[in-house]
C-alpha cells in the first residue's frame, strides 16, 4: 500500500500543477442540440417519459404509484440545510442530447462532442484511451450515451449497461429487484425519483463470478434547468463480488440544480459489493451562488449470510449534500462499512452519514467519517446505527473526526443508537480538532508554502478513508481535495 | 551568513529577547546555552520563521537580506533549518511523503530538477542507516507514535537530506540515549564543511564531545551574557550559570 500512496502523492504534485488554479476546471458546458421536455410534473409528465424509453407496463405502473404517494409527502425538513423552497414545476425532467436517440449502439456511434466532453472530463470513452481495467458508463443528462467493454464482461456473464437497456432486455430482473432495497415509499426524494427516473447503471454479476474489472458510472449534468433523477441497481448474486465507482460534474451556472438519485444493492450469500463514489457537482461559487442539490438515496442490503457491503465517499462538490448510504445487515454474519470524507467551503453545506441496520446475527459494521470544514462550510455528520432484538451479537464500530480551517465553519455530529439486543456491542468515538500551528510552522519550515502544508496535513486526515479507494480514484480524490482547498488558508 | 544586530522581540508585550549580537560565517559552530526560559528556543522559532513574535528593535541578516521580512518557506528554500525542540505529528501523512514534499520544493525553487520516487527513495535509503533509522519509520506517520529518540533522529534525517546551509539544532540532544547521541553527534560532524554553519542549543557538555564547536555563547534572561571557545562547556558544566550574573551588565 506505501508505496502505492507514494505514486499517489507524486501524481497529485504535478496534477495540482498542471491545473492551476482553476478551483472547478469540469465547469464547462457543452453545446449541443437537445431533446428536452417542457418544464413541470404530472401525470403526463411521467407517461411521456416512459414512453420515450417504451417501457413495460409495470414499470408505468410503478412510476404513477410512486408519483401518486409523492404527492402526499412533504419535503423533509429534519435535516441540518437550509435552502429556498424548490419549485418542482419548474424543473425539467427529461433531456437527451439529440444525437443519442435509439441509445448507444456502439462507441462510433457516440456523437463526437460527447466524446470529447468526457475526454475533457478526465473519462475517455474511445477504445484506445479506456483506461485499463475500469468499464465506464457515460451519463449525460437524461440518458446513458456509452457504456464501455462490455464484451468483455459479457464473457463472464457480467452484465453492464444502461437502466433503460436493461429495463428492456432484462424486465424480469428489474421488475424483481427495483425498488426491494429502497422502496418509493421510503422517503421524499426517493418517491420523486422513482416517478421520473431517466437512467443510470445497471449491473448483474452472475453467481461465482468475480467481476474481471472495476465498473464505474460518470455522471454528468449540462442541460440548464434541468434535474437528473438517475437510479443505479447492482446484484451480486452468491459467492460474486464487484468494485464499482461512481464520478459526477456539471457546469458552472448561477441557478441551482437538483440531482435526486436512488442507488439500490443486492448481496446474496457470500457476495462482495465495493461502491466507491467521488462526488463533484458543481459546489457553487464563493458567495454561494449556484451549484447541486445532491439529495440521494444510497442503500445496499446484504441480503445472503456472509455478504458484504462497503461504501466509500468522498464529498467535496454540491452546494447542498443530503445522503446517507446505508447497509441493511439482513444475511447473518454479514458485514457492513461506509468510509466517508466530506468537505465543505464556502457556503457549502453537507448533512451526511450512514445509517447500519442490523437484523441478523453476528452482523458487524464499521463507521469512519471525517468532516472537513472551511470558509463558512457547513458540515453534519449524521448516523443511525439499529440493533433488532433478533441480532445476537451486532458489533459496531463508529468514528467520526471533525477538521475546522478558520473560524466561520461548523461541524456537528448526531449519532443515534438504537440497541434492542443486549449481546450488541457498539462504541461511538467522535473528534474536533484544528489544523494547528505548530503542523502548519512544522511543515512550512521543512519548504512547503502554505497550501501544499494544509492540502498534506488534511489528506492525512483523511488517508484511513482514502485508502479504501481503488486507485484511480484515489488520485481523483487526492486532487479534487487539494483544488478544493485551495484559498482556504488564512 | 547571518548576522543577528541587537535584536529585541517580544511575546504578547513581554520581553524575551533584549539585545541580541550574533555573527555567524560560513563553516562555523556555535552552541548557545543557558537556563530554562533564557529564551534559546525563542531565538531559534525566530529565524526559522514562526509566527506570533514582535520584533521591536534590531534586525537579522541572512545572506546578505533582511530575513525576518522573508516567508517562512522561503527561508528553508534558501537553506535555513530547524531540528525542532519538539518535533511536530502529522497524523496520516508519511515521514516519506513529508520529506519528498519538502525536498522537492526546496530543489523547485532553487531551480533543481524534482526527483521522482525512485530517484529520491534511493537518495534516502543511502542516507538512513547513517541516522540509526529503520526503513519502517520512514512509513509510519511523521512523528506520530515515535518515541522521543526516534523523533530527534527524525529531524536529523530531514537535516541530512534537506542539506541545509544553516543549520540550528533546538536541544536535537536531550532525550537520547548514549549510542543515539554518538549517532546524531557524527551525523552533524559529518556534515560540518566550510560553507555550512551550525547554530546548536544545548544543556550538555557531552554532545561537544563529538562537535567541537568554535563559539559558545551563554543565553541568559533575553541577553547573550558571555560567549568564549569550547573550553567554556567544561567550566559551565562544573559552576552552572549563576556566576555569570545577569543581563546589560556583561
Ligand atoms: N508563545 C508564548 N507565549 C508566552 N510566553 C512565551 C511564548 N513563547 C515563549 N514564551 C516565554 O518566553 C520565555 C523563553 O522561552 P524559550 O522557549 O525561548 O526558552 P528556552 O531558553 O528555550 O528554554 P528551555 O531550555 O526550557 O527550552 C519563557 O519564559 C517562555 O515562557
Ligand atoms: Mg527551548
Amino acid at each position: 500500500m506505501e508505496l502505492a500512496l507514494w505514486e499517489i502523492i507524486m501524481k497529485k504534485t504535478t496534477l495540482i500543477e498542471e491545473l492551476g488554479v482553476a478551483d472547478y476546471p469540469q465547469g464547462f458546458v457543452t453545446d449541443i442540440a437537445a431533446d428536452t421536455i417542457p418544464p413541470g410534473l404530472d401525470e403526463n409528465i411521467i407517461r411521456t417519459i416512459s414512453s420515450k424509453k417504451n417501457e413495460p407496463d409495470f414499470l408505468l405502473s410503478w412510476r404513477l404509484a410512486a408519483f401518486r404517494h409523492w404527492q402526499t409527502l412533504q419535503e423533509p425538513s429534519w435535516s441540518s440545510v437550509r435552502y429556498p423552497a424548490i419549485d418542482y414545476q419548474s424543473l425539467v425532467y427529461y433531456s437527451a442530447p439529440k444525437s443519442n436517440k435509439k441509445g448507444p449502439a456502439s462507441l462510433d456511434e457516440v456523437d463526437p462532442e460527447l466524446l470529447r466532453a468526457y475526454e475533457k472530463l478526465g473519462v475517455p470513452l474511445e477504445e484506445q484511451k479506456l483506461l485499463s481495467g475500469v468499464a465506464v458508463d457515460a451519463v449525460f443528462d437524461s440518458v446513458s450515451v456509452a457504456t464501455t467493454m462490455r464484451d468483455q464482461l459479457a464473457q463472464h456473464g457480467v452484465i453492464f449497461c444502461p437502466f433503460s437497456e436493461a429495463v428492456a432486455k432484462y424486465p424480469e430482473l428489474v421488475e424483481k429487484y427495483l425498488g426491494s432495497v429502497v422502496p418509493y415509499r421510503d422517503n421524499y426524494f426517493a418517491a420523486l425519483n422513482a416517478s421520473v427516473f431517466s437512467d443510470g447503471s445497471f449491473c448483474y454479476v452472475p453467481k461465482g463470478v468475480h467481476c474481471p474489472m472495476e465498473l464505474s458510472t460518470y455522471f454528468r449534468i449540462n442541460a440548464a434547468n434541468t434535474g437528473q433523477f438517475e437510479r443505479t441497481l447492482i446484484i451480486a448474486e452468491a459467492g460474486s463480488s464487484v468494485s464499482y465507482l461512481e464520478g459526477c460534474s456539471a457546469p458552472r451556472r448561477d441557478e441551482n440544480q437538483l440531482h435526486a438519485a436512488v442507488v439500490e444493492l443486492v448481496a446474496m450469500e457470500d457476495a462482495q459489493i465495493k461502491y466507491s463514489t467521488v462526488q463533484n457537482w458543481y459546489p457553487g461559487d464563493s458567495q454561494g451562488k449556484g451549484g447541486i442539490y445532491n439529495f440521494v438515496t444510497k442503500r445496499g442490503e446484504c441480503r445472503g449470510a456472509r455478504s458484504k457491503i462497503s461504501w466509500t465517499q468522498v464529498e467535496t462538490g454540491s452546494a447542498i449534500t443530503w445522503k446517507y448510504p446505508s447497509v441493511i445487515l439482513r444475511g447473518d454474519n454479514s458485514t457492513g462499512s461506509f468510509h466517508s470524507v466530506a468537505v465543505t467551503r464556502n457556503f457549502q453545506q453537507a448533512d451526511t452519514g450512514t445509517k447500519m441496520i442490523h437484523l441478523g446475527r453476528n452482523t458487524s459494521s464499521t463507521i469512519l467519517s471525517k468532516g472537513i470544514s472551511a470558509g463558512h462550510g457547513h458540515n453534519a455528520y449524521r448516523g443511525l446505527v439499529r440493533v433488532a432484538g433478533k441480532a445476537d451479537g451486532a458489533r459496531n464500530h463508529t468514528q467520526c473526526d471533525s477538521l475546522l480551517i478558520g473560524s466561520q465553519c461548523r461541524a456537528h455530529t448526531y449519532p443515534y443508537i438504537e440497541v434492542k439486543n443486549p449481546t450488541a456491542q457498539v462504541e461511538h468515538e467522535a473528534t474536533t480538532s484544528k489544523i494547528s500551528e505548530d503542523q502548519l510552522f512544522y511543515c512550512r519550515q521543512r519548504g512547503l508554502d502554505p497550501e501544499d502544508a494544509i492540502s498534506m496535513i488534511v489528506n492525512g486526515f483523511c488517508q484511513d478513508v482514502f485508502q479504501e479507494l481503488p486507485m484511480e480514484f484515489a488520485v481523483e480524490a487526492h486532487k479534487l481535495l487539494s483544488l478544493s482547498l485551495e484559498g482556504s488558508v488564512g | 551568513m547571518l548576522n543577528i544586530n541587537n535584536l529585541h522581540a517580544q511575546v504578547d508585550d513581554k520581553d524575551i529577547l533584549k539585545g541580541i549580537n550574533l555573527n555567524i560565517a560560513p563553516g562555523e559552530v556555535h552552541v548557545v546555552m543557558g537556563p530554562n526560559g533564557s529564551g534559546k528556543s525563542t531565538l531559534a522559532n525566530l529565524l526559522a520563521g514562526r509566527d506570533g513574535y514582535t520584533v521591536s528593535q534590531g534586525e537579522v541578516i541572512y545572506k546578505g537580506k533582511d530575513l525576518l521580512t522573508i516567508p517562512t518557506e522561503e527561508r528553508a528554500w534558501a537553506g535555513i533549518f530547524l531540528a525542532f525542540q519538539y518535533p511536530v505529528e502529522i497524523p496520516g501523512v508519511s515521514n516519506l511523503q513529508l520529506l519528498k514534499a519538502a525536498l522537492n520544493a526546496k530543489r523547485r525553487n532553487n531551480n533543481l530538477k524534482e526527483l521522482d520516487a525512485f530517484e529520491f527513495l534511493e537518495m534516502v535509503r543511502s542516507k538512513i542507516d547513517s541516522v540509526g533509522m529503520s526503513e519502517e519509520l520512514l512509513q509510519r506517520a511523521v512523528n506520530v507514535g515515535f518515541s522521543g529518540g526516534e523523533k530527534k533522529r527524525n529531524e536529523i534525517l530531514q537535516m541530512t537530506i534537506l542539506e541545509p546551509d544553516l543549520v540550528i539544532l533546538d536541544e536535537t540532544d536531550s532525550g537520547l540515549d548514549i549510542d543515539a547521541l554518538r549517532i546524531v553527534g557524527r551525523s552533524i560532524e559529518a556534515m560540518r564543511d566550510s560553507q555550512r554553519a551550525f547554530l546548536i542549543v544545548t544543556h550538555y557538555q557531552r554532545m561537544l564531545d563529538s562537535i567541537k564547536p568554535d563559539y559558545i555563547h551563554v543565553l541568559s534572561d533575553g541577553y547573550i551574557v558571555k560567549t568564549g571557545g569550547s573550553e567554556l562547556a567544561l567550566e559551565l558544566e562544573e559552576r552552572g550559570y549563576s556566576w555569570l550574573g545577569k543581563g546589560e551588565a556583561a
